[in-house]
């Protein structure tokens, strides 16, 4: 698959394969299109070349009826939580279950709770997504992304920006959810350590292409130092600490 | 120099038809997801709360000031012919046939347009509406389109609701101000105004006035840069672009229907 903006290509010919009942985490330095490739999944974006299939279904060629039907089988976990700020913490969650299904108020309430339960914050139901602390707005958007019990569940940076405690009980999560819900999870990511714990399998890329792949095993012992200086946080190396620019002496002689 | 300037005018125009076009097929496209919106009231009436109770305030004010100001000016004018009995005739007519829509649009266009586009632009930024198309739940129907019906539903009330205290208020600076006879001012106010050549022209330009505003306001909301920057921008545009639009549009309106161009 291709996908660019413009004259700018963000993929160039990328293959992957997301295997079932596992966590495929997508790895890669800030800037290379990791959430795009998310949204080109989810079908709020279409590739220029090629094609991207879930279950058998080409995405792009769903009707927007069906396509609509495949997402109750998505769940998305947003950058940001994208929880609905005029609505509190429970109607968060029933959003999706009101929508889309004609359950009595009292069933909506109990699958609500078991969602929030899932999460460690069915004590938290009444809250306005305002009074949430970043980590708990995270939780509570993945309890809203499996609300509709999914098939598939993509987690966009769900680390990011979050403290030691609040990171350990997303990483748990993810792992403890994608087990006991039978979920295929794909986790895109820059936080190497976290991400490498959970992940089965991980696919690196940069500059538009799959730099690299395998295990969490297969890429700390891999010999590429593009991988190595990404997995190790290794300042210089193949990706350079300096931008490029003249030398040093140079500028600073120059008038 | 001279061919730069005339690039420069060519990509402004070829910018503002396709923006419009962008703009026609938004509309278009919020229209197929009306029938949808119908089936959900309770959405259009929190819509309705937020872009029409809301506004009243302003209305309401600005309403009562201008209807006594209409009346203080047009005494000190009439009052030389020693036709000031006429006053309610001319604040009347005013009102009805011009500033009752256009302030109302204007107001609406600055309280409830700037606010419509900074509260879709938030929820773009805050991917709030990629949230929702990805929970299988179209923003166009559960979010723009019950604030586009609720802005051609409460243009034409508000508009009514000026009308009605800047009447009041021409009244109170009429009768109580300069002493003018309490009947004359409601008999001719009664007699000079035709239902349908004015009260029914000056409800339908709002409801014209209405679905433009709320349709730039939406637009500008869902097409705003997800940055503070260009949220701001796009709420300042709302307000100019709307604002600009009822006075275009009120000319327009009013040449149609009352003159002969």
């Amino acid at each position: 698959m291709s996908f660019g903006w413009g004259s700018r290509k963000i993929f160039n010919n990328i293959s992957l394969d997301i295997p079932r009942g596992k966590v495929t985490a997508i790895m890669g330095p800030s800037g290379t299109g990791k959430t795009t490739l998310l949204k080109l999944i989810g079908g709020q974006l279409t590739p220029s070349q090629g094609s991207i299939e879930m279950d058998g279904n080409n995405v792009h060629q769903l009707s927007r009826k069906d396509l609509y039907q495949l997402r109750k089988r998505m769940g998305m976990l947003f950058q940001s939580g994208a929880l609905l700020t005029d609505i509190n913490v429970f109607d968060n969650i029933a959003y999706p279950i009101r929508e889309h299904t004609d359950l009595d108020e009292s069933l909506v309430r109990s699958l609500v709770l078991m969602k929030l339960n899932a999460v460690g914050l069915r004590g938290a139901r009444d809250l306005m997504p305002a009074e949430l602390s970043g980590g708990m707005a995270r939780r509570v958007a993945m309890a809203r992304a499996i609300a509709l019990d999914p098939v598939m569940v993509m987690y966009d940076e769900p680390f990011t920006g979050q403290d030691p405690i609040s990171m350990g009980v997303l990483v748990n999560l993810i792992r403890s959810m994608n087990k006991s819900l039978h979920l295929t999870s794909i986790v895109v990511s820059h936080d190497v350590p976290e991400t490498m714990s959970i992940s089965d399998y991980i696919y690196l890329i940069s500059g538009g292409t799959v730099v690299a792949k395998g295990t969490p095993d297969e890429l700390r012992n891999s010999s590429d130092p593009w991988v190595q200086q990404f997995i190790e946080g290794q300042s210089d190396g193949p990706v350079p600490f300096h931008y490029a620019a003249s030398p040093l002496m140079q500028d600073l002689l120059q008038e | 120099m001279i061919i730069n300037r005339i690039q420069m005018l060519g990509q402004s125009v070829l910018s503002t038809v396709s923006r419009l076009g962008q703009a026609s097929v938004f509309l278009y496209q919020i229209i197929l997801t009306m029938p949808g919106v119908f089936l959900r009231p309770a959405l259009i009436i929190k819509q309705l709360h937020s872009t029409g109770v809301q506004t009243l305030i302003i209305i309401l004010v600005a309403g009562g000031f201008i209807g006594m100001v209409l009346a203080l000016q047009s005494y000190y004018v009439l009052v030389d012919f020693g036709a000031e009995d006429s006053i309610s005739q001319m604040v009347v007519l005013s009102l009805m046939r011009e500033l009752g829509p256009v302030i109302t649009g204007l107001l609406f266009a600055g309280r409830a347009g700037s606010a419509l586009t900074a509260e879709i632009g938030l929820m773009k930024s805050t991917e709030q509406l990629s949230g929702m198309e990805m929970m299988a739940i179209d923003p166009m129907q559960r979010v723009l389109a019950p604030r586009i019906l609720s802005g051609f539903l409460a243009m034409p009330l508000l508009t009514a609701v000026f009308m009605a205290v800047g009447v009041l208020g021409a009244y109170v600076v009429s009768v109580h101000g300069f002493g003018i006879f309490e009947g004359v001012f409601w008999s001719l106010a009664q007699t000079k105004v035709d239902f349908y050549t004015d009260l029914m022209n000056g409800m339908i330009k709002s409801v014209v006035f209405g679905l433009v505003i709320v349709w730039i306001a939406v637009f500008e909301g869902y097409d705003s840069m997800p940055t503070s920057e260009g949220l701001g921008q796009a709420t300042t545009r709302t307000v100019v672009h709307g604002s600009l639009a009822v006075l275009g549009l009120d000319f327009l309106l009013t040449a149609l229907m009352y003159g002969d161009i």
